[in-house]
C-alpha cells in the first residue's frame, strides 16, 4: 500500500532526527573551534562586537523554515495515521487494569492476543473500563490513550506475518508494565480458522 | 579605615542574632542562601530516589524493590525535581541573592514577603516528606493523571496539597521579583541595560504569577473530587479526565519555560563573563525571552496528542510548538557567536555552560521530534520523552545551576572552589549523562514505554548501560557538592571582582555588605561593556 503511514511517520522521524544531527554537530564544532582559536593566551584583547543584523536575521528565518518544514512533515504522517481507508476491519479493543480485550466482527474476545489478517487494514475502536491506559503497538507506529466513557482509534497496515508486541503507555498502576500483549499477523485462511476455533474458556 | 562588613556579619532586622538572624532575616541574600541549603539537600534527596529508579531497572524482573515502591519511587523523584528543584533552584537561590544586586538596589520590594515564601517552601517540601512515611508515598507519576490519582488508595491528597503550597511559594515570589524590577530598579538603569540574568528572571515570573493559579485550582480539584467526589474529571461521574489535562498542562508546559528561562540568563552572564565580550545580539536575547514566555505559554497540548482530543488542536499546538522553538535556536546561536573573537578564560562556570550549550541543544533539538505530531505519536510516553526532557531540564536548567553555583559561589561566600576537583566534577557528571540517556533516546525510539517497571528482552542492553551511566553521575554530582562545601572553610578568599565581570554585583565586595553597596555604584550605559575590564588587565590573562 503506497500510502502507509509507518513510512510517514519514519520519514519525518528521519528527516527532524537528520537536521537535528547537522546542527548538533556545526553547532559543537563551531563553539569548541572559538574556544580553542580565541583563548586568552592567543588572543589576549577580545573585539567590541555587539551584535550583526543580517546575521541574526538569517538566523530567524532559516530555522524557521526548516522548523516549518518538519511541522509538515509531522502533520502529513499525523494524517496518514488517523486517516482509516475504506473498508477496513473494525475490532473493538477495552482497557482494564491490567489487561486488553479485544471483540472481533464476530463476537469472539481474547485477552492480551490480537489475531489480524494480512493484507486487510485494521482499525482498532478502543475505550478504558477503569483508569487512563494507552494503546502503544511499536511496529506500526501507532498509539492512542484509552479513556473510559470515549472512545478512539488507531489504524494499521498489516503487510507482513508475524508476531509483534504492544504495550500499555499510559501509567495505571503496579500492573503497568506488565500490561503488554502480542499482535499476531498471519494468513487470511488462517484467520478465518481462528475465530471459528471455540474460546479458551 | 575599617573594613567593611559582610552580610554574614550584619543581621537584618539587627535584633537577632545567632539562627534566629537566619531564620527571622529579611535580607534577600540570607534568604537566598537558605534556600540554596535547602534545595541542595532536595536536590540530593531526589537524585538517589532517580539512582534508586535506575538501578532497579539494570536488569529485568525484580532487583531491588517491588512495583509498588518504583512507582513511589518515580513519582516522588519527579515531584521534588520539579517542585523543590527545578523551579525554585535558579530565581529563589540566585535571583533572590543577585537581582536586585544587578538592578542596584538594597532588597526586593517585598522583603517579608519573600521570607514568608521560603516558609511556605520548607512547608510544602515537609508534606512531600510526609507522604513518604504515612499513607502510603504517592504512585501516580508527578502528573497525576485522573481517574488513576482519584482512585489510587495512596497519599496522593497531601502529595498534591504540598504541590499547592509550593506553587504559593513560587507566585510569591514572582510577584516580589516583578516588582523589584520596576520599582527598585536604580534609577540610572533603563529597560535595555538590565543585564540578562535580570530579564530572564523578570520573564519568569511573569509566567509563573500567571501561570501558577491554575494548577493550584486543579491541585485543589483533585483534592475534591478524592473526598467529596464531585465528579468534574471522573467519567465515572460523568467528569472529563481530558479536562484535567489540559488543566494541568496549562500550567506545567509553561513551568518548564520556568524552569529553563532563568538557566538561559546564568549562561549569558557565564559566556560575556569569560569571552570578555559583549553578549552577541542584546535585544534578541531580551526579546526572547519574552517571546519563549509568551509563545511558551500557547502550547500545552502538545503533550496530548495521543489523548484524544481533536485533530484540529493537535494541528494549532504542533504549530505553535515549532514556532517556540525558534527563540530557544536564536539564543543558541548568540552564545555560541558571542565566543567568536573573544578572549576566551577557561574556568568550571565557562565549561559547565558550553556542557550546556550542547546538552542543552540536543534537548531542543529532540524537542521538534516529539513536537511533530506524526513523529510524537510512536515516542510520546516513551523513553524518549524522558531522555529528551533530561537533556533540557537536567542537561540545561541543572547544568545551568552548576554553572551559576560555580561562577557565583566566590561572590555569596566570599572563598574560591578547587578548580581541579570541579573539573572532574563536571566531566564525571557530563560523561555519566550522556552515558545515561542516550541509550534512553534507543529505548525509546525501539518502543519501550516510561514508568515501567520491567521491561521485554529488547530493551535489556540499553537499560543495563544506563545503569552505569547513573553511577558515574552521581559520583560526579557529589564530588562537585562536597569540592564546594570544602572551598568554605578552606578556600583562599575570593576577591571582589575574580573572574572580570561588568554586571553590578562585581562591582561590590565579596561577599556583599548588608546594603549590598558600600557606595551607590554607576550603571553603564551598556551592561556588557568589557572596556575597562580589558585595560585594568593589562594583559596578563585576566583577573584569576
Amino acid at each position: 500500500m503506497n500510502n502507509n503511514p509507518v513510512a510517514l511517520v519514519d520519514r519525518s522521524l528521519y528527516f527532524t532526527i537528520g537536521f537535528s544531527f547537522f546542527f548538533l554537530f556545526a553547532i559543537t564544532v563551531v563553539m569548541i573551534w572559538f574556544v580553542v582559536r580565541y583563548r586568552r593566551s592567543r588572543n589576549p584583547v577580545p573585539s567590541d562586537i555587539r551584535g550583526n543584523g543580517w546575521l541574526e536575521l538569517a538566523w530567524t528565518v532559516i530555522p524557521t523554515c526548516i522548523a516549518l518544514a518538519m511541522f509538515v512533515s509531522g502533520w502529513q504522517a499525523y494524517m496518514g495515521l488517523r486517516t482509516v481507508p475504506d473498508g477496513a476491519m473494525e475490532i473493538n479493543a477495552y482497557a482494564q487494569m491490567y489487561s486488553w480485550i479485544f471483540v472481533y466482527p464476530n463476537e469472539k474476545e481474547t485477552e492480551n492476543e490480537l489475531v489480524v489478517p494480512m493484507g486487510t487494514p485494521v482499525k482498532l475502536i478502543i475505550t478504558s473500563e477503569d483508569v487512563l491506559h494507552s494503546f502503544f503497538l511499536p511496529a506500526f507506529r501507532v498509539k492512542v490513550d484509552a479513556v473510559k466513557g470515549m472512545e478512539t482509534y488507531v489504524w494499521f497496515y498489516p503487510d507482513r506475518e508475524g508476531e509483534f508486541v504492544f504495550h500499555c503507555t499510559e501509567f495505571c498502576g503496579t500492573g503497568h508494565s506488565s500490561m503488554d500483549g502480542m499482535l499476531s499477523i498471519v494468513s487470511p485462511e488462517a484467520y478465518q480458522a481462528f475465530l471459528e476455533e471455540e474460546d479458551d474458556e | 579605615m575599617e573594613p567593611v562588613r559582610s552580610f554574614f556579619d550584619t543581621p537584618s532586622p539587627s535584633r537577632y542574632s545567632g539562627a534566629l538572624s537566619w531564620l527571622l532575616t529579611t535580607d534577600h541574600k540570607r534568604i537566598g542562601l537558605m534556600y540554596l541549603f535547602v534545595i541542595l539537600f532536595w536536590f540530593v534527596v531526589a537524585m538517589f530516589l532517580g539512582g534508586g529508579m535506575r538501578l532497579e531497572l539494570m536488569f529485568r524482573g525484580r532487583t531491588l524493590m517491588g512495583p509498588e515502591s518504583y512507582n513511589a519511587l518515580f513519582t516522588l523523584h519527579g515531584v521534588i525535581m520539579v517542585f523543590l528543584f527545578i523551579i525554585p533552584g535558579i530565581p529563589a537561590i540566585f535571583g533572590n541573592f543577585f537581582l536586585p544586586i544587578q538592578i542596584g538596589t538594597d532588597d526586593v520590594f517585598f522583603p517579608r514577603l519573600n521570607l514568608l515564601s521560603w516558609y511556605l517552601y520548607i512547608i510544602g517540601g515537609l508534606l512531600a516528606l510526609v507522604t513518604l512515611f504515612i499513607g502510603g508515598p504517592p504512585d501516580t507519576g508527578w502528573t497525576f493523571y485522573v481517574p488513576f490519582s482519584v482512585g489510587t488508595q495512596t497519599n496522593v491528597s497531601v502529595a498534591v496539597f504540598a504541590a499547592f503550597v509550593l506553587g504559593m511559594a513560587s507566585m510569591l515570589t514572582g510577584i516580589n521579583f516583578v516588582t523589584t524590577v520596576h520599582r527598585m530598579r536604580s534609577e540610572a538603569m533603563g529597560w535595555l541595560q538590565m543585564p540578562l540574568f535580570t530579564w530572564s528572571i523578570y520573564a519568569t515570573s511573569w509566567v509563573q504569577i500567571l501561570a501558577t493559579p491554575v494548577v493550584a485550582i486543579t491541585l485543589i480539584l483533585i483534592i475534591l473530587e478524592r473526598f467529596l467526589g464531585v465528579g468534574l474529571f471522573d467519567p465515572a461521574r460523568g467528569g472529563d479526565p481530558i479536562l484535567y489535562q489540559h488543566l494541568f498542562w496549562i500550567y506545567s508546559h509553561p513551568a518548564v519555560y520556568i524552569m529553563i528561562l532563568p538557566g538561559m540568563g546564568v549562561i549569558s552572564e557565564v559566556i560575556t563573563v569569560f569571552a570578555r565580550k559583549p553578549i552577541f545580539g542584546y535585544k534578541a536575547m531580551a526579546l526572547s525571552s519574552i517571546a519563549i514566555a509568551v509563545v511558551g505559554s500557547l502550547v500545552w497540548a502538545h503533550h496530548m496528542y495521543t489523548s484524544g482530543m481533536s485533530d484540529t488542536a493537535v494541528f494549532v499546538f504542533s504549530l505553535l510548538t515549532f514556532l517556540v522553538a525558534i527563540p530557544s535556536a536564536i539564543k543558541v546561536f548568540s552564545w555560541v557567536a558571542t565566543l567568536y573573537k573573544g578572549s576566551i578564560l577557561m574556568t568550571p562556570p565557562l565549561f559547565f555552560s558550553l556542557c550546556f550549550i550542547y546538552l542543552f541543544s540536543v534537548g531542543g533539538l529532540t524537542g521538534l521530534v516529539v513536537g511533530a505530531a506524526g513523529a510524537d505519536i510512536h515516542v510520546h510516553d516513551t523513553h524518549f520523552v524522558v531522555a529528551h526532557f533530561h537533556f533540557t531540564m537536567f542537561g540545561g536548567t541543572g547544568f545551568a545551576f552548576f554553572a551559576a553555583l560555580h561562577h557565583w559561589w566566590p561572590k555569596m561566600f566570599g572563598r574560591m572552589y578547587d578548580f581541579k576537583r570541579a573539573y572532574w566534577a563536571a566531566v564525571l557528571i557530563t560523561f555519566g549523562f550522556l552515558l545515561h540517556y542516550i541509550p534512553m533516546f534507543i529505548l525509546g525510539l525501539q518502543g519501550m514505554p516510561r514508568r515501567y517497571y520491567d521491561y521485554v528482552a529488547e530493551f535489556e542492553a540499553g537499560n543495563f548501560v544506563a545503569g552505569f551511566g547513573a553511577v558515574f553521575m552521581l559520583v560526579g554530582l557529589l564530588l562537585m557538592l562536597v569540592n564546594l562545601l570544602i572551598s568554605l572553610k578552606r578556600g583562599t578568599l575570593a576577591p571582589s571582582d575574580p573572574w572580570g565581570g561588568t554586571t553590578l554585583e562585581w562591582k561590590t565586595l565579596s561577599p556583599p555588605p548588608l546594603h549590598n553597596f558600600v557606595e551607590t555604584p554607576d550603571i553603564a550605559d551598556y551592561p556588557y561593556d568589557f572596556t575597562d575590564v580589558v585595560r585594568d588587565s593589562s594583559g596578563d590573562g585576566g583577573g584569576v
